[in-house]
């Protein structure tokens, strides 16, 4: 294979490896040095503490309305647009890709705007005798917005990869539609919608910017981890900071690990 | 109209699909330049050309510019080397490239603000020479350049594998030395994805909350960005002036999807073709 000369292969890979080190080995390793900085019983005093579990439950809380949503959502929409063809299809395609390009802060402002109390259906909610906004409903919506696209976008590609063939065998042989679902499209796009979900489930109990706008951030009823990170790190109390915010970076290494194995099983080695 | 098929279900996977859609991402985004559209010109006009909103603009912009072009270059070497080289340790750190992802923002902030603290790590190899890396606009770009990271090198990285070396081999026989090789053949093919790898850098780092307000120190005028303006006036319930901010930079997220559909078109053609 053509290649660059030695030097200037050393010079790159030295380049990159600073480069990876600096910015992401670095803070990867400051996150748990400061986290245990006074020890390992400072360290569980301030993961058990009852405001960090309370908002470790409502993160759980947001998270487990927002991936079973946008799973069913995902794989609705894959089928939809990888197996049919009609007019409008990559329209429908980018708008779903839209959550993603609006800034977090503007998506939790977008729901304090429609059930705030000065909102559009302001009243009707208040009426009803309903929280939604600077309550855990607000925290479910915004964290379902933020996370909205990752499951559809993972699965219609895979889906399209696959074909229609098999389900039209299915079909044909005379599987019912659940069962042509179950049976054989399931199967097809598993890995697909499962990397979907764990990068959905990171995005849903990592996010932050529209949270704190929806969430009035009150200690022990509204708060999520990320939250409650940026609370203990605006009152000076950096290790109890770091070490809520160490929970948060298992997260992000655990979804790494199991993003990368998965990887593997959809594209066979590459990647 | 749509081709006939065996398969069942379109009616209702699509009309899901479309109610889904509406009722948490479509009707929530209209309510923004609805509500806009019932603030008086005159004090929209006041809020959007107010010298704090313009510096923050001009802040957010800038820093996610200067970010995207620091991205571009390193993205640009990281995606080749892990493509074409092979050195020990190569599959973890292209696991590690994701991590900006998977990292919630404000733990990147909390992080990234300690490191380059004055005290911190990097911070105090640089306060020697009196350059400020937290609480100012180099830290704002550098919370940014972090955040940004994945975009290049996952946009060029397909593209790199993809790309032929029977060609590059051809120009090598024909004499051409490598960095012709690189200048004149490698480098236009990968052009089209370079940009959108750039482009999706730049738009994920306007509108970047988390990662930033710490690193930021939030001086008004100075290190104050656009989404923190936002949050500022509505904790202080002038939803009219967080309207008006807001709807300015969705403007600019959408032409900046534009942008990024068309590059992504321009890719795709350049591959297959």
């Amino acid at each position: 294979m053509l290649t660059e000369p030695a030097a200037i292969r050393v010079l790159l890979t030295g380049t990159c490896l600073g480069f990876v080190a600096l910015f992401l080995v670095l803070p990867l390793t400051v996150v748990f040095v400061e986290a245990f900085r006074n020890g390992i019983g400072p360290y569980f005093e301030s993961v058990r503490e009852p405001d960090a579990i309370a908002a470790l439950e409502l993160t759980l809380i947001a998270a487990a309305f927002a991936v079973p949503a946008n799973l069913v959502f995902g794989v609705a929409a894959g089928w939809a647009i990888a197996k049919f063809r009609f007019p409008g299809r990559t329209l429908l395609t980018t708008l779903i890709d839209l959550p993603f390009a609006v800034s977090p802060v503007i998506s939790g402002m977008v729901f304090v705007l429609l059930f705030g109390r000065q909102g559009v259906l302001g009243p009707w909610v208040a009426e009803q005798d309903l929280r939604i906004v600077f309550a855990i409903p607000g925290i479910v919506l915004a964290t379902i917005f933020v996370s909205f696209p990752f499951v559809a976008r993972e699965v219609i590609p895979v889906m399209e990869a696959a074909g229609t063939q098999e389900e039209e065998a299915a079909r044909v042989l005379g599987a019912s539609g659940w069962q042509t679902f179950f049976r054989v499209t399931l199967p097809n796009i598993k890995w697909g919608v499962l990397y979907g979900a764990i990068l959905c489930n990171a995005r849903a109990m990592g996010e932050f910017g529209a949270v704190s706008v929806v969430s009035g951030k009150i200690r022990g009823e509204t708060n999520t981890l990320p939250l409650h990170v940026e609370i203990l790190y605006n009152e000076y109390m950096f290790q109890a900071a770091f070490a809520v915010a160490s929970l948060l970076t298992l997260l992000a290494v655990v979804t790494l690990v199991v993003k990368t194995i998965l990887e593997r099983r959809l594209h066979g080695g590459s990647a | 109209m749509r081709r006939r098929s065996v398969l069942p279900g379109f009616t209702l996977t699509l009309g899901y699909t479309l109610a889904y859609l509406t009722l948490i991402v479509l009707i929530p985004l209209v309510t923004l330049p609805l509500r806009a559209a019932s603030v008086p010109w005159a004090q929209f006009e006041a809020t959007i050309t107010d010298p704090r909103v313009i510096a923050s603009y001009q802040l957010s912009i800038g820093a996610s510019f200067v970010a995207a072009c620091v991205n571009g270059v390193f993205g640009l070497i990281v995606a080749w080397v892990l493509v074409r080289y092979s050195f020990p340790g190569r599959r973890i750190l292209d696991s590690l490239v994701d991590l900006p992802f998977a990292l919630p923002t404000a733990v990147a902030g909390i992080t990234l603000t300690t490191l380059c603290a004055p005290n911190g790590w990097i911070g105090q190899l640089a306060e020697p020479y009196g350059v400020k890396l937290a609480f100012s606009r180099v830290g704002v770009t550098i919370a940014l350049i972090f955040i940004g990271l994945p975009f290049v090198v996952r946009t060029l990285q397909p593209v790199i594998e993809d790309l032929d070396v029977e060609i590059e081999e051809a120009a090598t026989s024909l004499g051409a030395r490598r960095l012709k090789v690189v200048t004149r053949v490698i480098l236009p093919y990968l052009y089209p994805a370079w940009l959108t790898g750039f482009a999706l850098a730049f738009a994920r780092a306007i509108g970047e909350y988390g990662s930033v307000v710490f690193i930021s120190g939030n001086m008004p005028m100075r290190t104050e960005i656009s989404p923190l303006l936002i949050i500022t006036k509505l904790e202080q319930f002038d939803y009219a002036g967080a309207t008006a901010i807001a709807v300015v930079m969705l403007t600019i997220s959408f032409a900046m999807l534009l942008v990024i559909n068309a590059l992504q078109g321009w890719t795709t053609r350049r591959v297959a073709g």
